[in-house]
């Protein structure tokens, strides 16, 4: 991240000098300090109220019946969770709201499980293989039915605005695959 | 797709339900473990932030400098011979940087090109397919407290470089 953030930086200030937009430089960066604001406010809301409700599942003990119940499905590609650790019900349903479209709930449920994963983590600053993992299958954005997008189709009168629907499921799964197999091949090289 | 629908919408209520039901029944101070619960939250959100400016301000200023602009024509001049819209190319960039200002750009392809064209086609399916990669990578990761990536970046870049391919040819084929 160190060196992403320093090239797009550098290369802005390059750019904005070339172009004479030092200005629209610097209300750029006024504008994203304001948006950084705006985006955690909204995470304030969610994150806390996911957080209040998985104390109550936690409490309850619920937390861990659904890491037994959802244990065989996860444990195939996350292999060094112990049995009904709750990172495993984190996970599960973070992958499901994303399944199903829910990205307000996702997030919060993702942070969720990066704080469990955390908690198997011996060194907490180096990011571990299962972190690695849970966010890649993230950012492949698995999902059954795309609603914003045939919703924004339709608005405009689309002819068939579910036509997207096959062509988007298949993307998302093969570049999943991709990206999966990706990282165990780095996994086994970079070892 | 209606019964999808109607259990992403009955998701959510269903399982706050449950767990409220679960936790009243195993006699647990349900509103308590939730306030307690909910100020943790606050403090991970408060956490987050620092990362969360710092990526958005690396995003802005480069799509205010106009590095962004540059890099849009410089990969569509040089995808030429694929017969890949511009339109197509902008969405495949913005998307992994910002969802709001994708999903602007994304309505504003449609009103353009009309909702059937193949700008509109590719861009849904990238729209749908990709996710925004920096965004998910600061909060994520500055939940965790996480400094050292190892190779996660590098993949996850190339995943969605690979991705967005795929989602061309993909609607190439059925186009």
């Amino acid at each position: 991240m160190n060196a992403i953030w320093v090239f797009l930086i550098g290369v802005s200030v390059v750019f904005a000098a070339a172009n004479g937009r030092l200005e629209d430089f610097t209300k750029s960066i006024f504008d994203a300090a304001r948006s950084a604001v705006e985006v955690s406010l909204f995470l304030l809301g969610i994150v806390a109220l996911w957080m209040g409700i998985a104390k109550i599942i936690e409490d309850s003990g619920l937390i861990h019946k659904l890491s037994g119940v959802f244990r065989p499905l996860v444990c195939r590609l996350f292999k060094n969770i112990p049995a009904d650790h709750p990172s495993i019900a984190s996970i599960t349903l973070n992958f499901l709201a994303n399944l199903f479209g829910l990205g307000n709930a996702a997030t919060p449920l993702g942070i969720q499980a990066m704080q469990d994963l955390q908690s198997l983590n011996k060194d907490p600053e180096k990011i571990t293989a299962e972190m690695m993992l849970f966010i890649v299958i993230n950012t492949a954005s698995i999902q059954l039915i795309p609603f914003t997008v045939i919703g924004i189709l339709a608005d405009f009168g689309s002819q068939n605005p579910s036509w997207v629907v096959f062509p988007t499921f298949l993307a998302t799964v093969l570049s999943a695959a991709f990206a999966v197999g990706a990282l165990l091949v780095c996994r086994r090289i970079l070892k | 797709m209606k019964t999808i629908q109607l259990l992403s919408q009955l998701f959510i209520p269903a399982f706050i339900f449950g767990a409220i039901l679960y936790g009243v029944v195993k006699k647990v101070r349900v509103y308590d473990s939730f306030v307690g619960g909910a100020k943790e939250g606050v403090r991970v959100v408060v956490r987050i932030f620092p990362y969360l400016l710092a990526i958005f301000v690396a995003i802005k200023s480069f799509q205010a400098s106009g590095a962004f602009d540059f890099s849009r024509q410089l990969l569509h001049a040089w995808l030429g011979s694929f017969a890949i819209p511009l339109e197509a190319v902008s969405i495949a960039l913005i998307k992994p940087l910002s969802g709001s200002a994708s999903l602007g750009l994304f309505t504003d392809i449609v009103k353009t090109t009309g909702p059937d064209s193949l700008a509109s086609r590719l861009s849904a399916v990238i729209m749908g397919s990709a996710e925004t990669t920096f965004y998910v990578l600061a909060v994520y990761l500055g939940a965790a407290g996480i400094k050292k990536t190892r190779y996660l970046v590098p993949v996850c870049l190339v995943a969605d470089a690979v991705g967005i391919i795929l989602a061309v040819l993909i609607v190439k084929w059925f186009f």
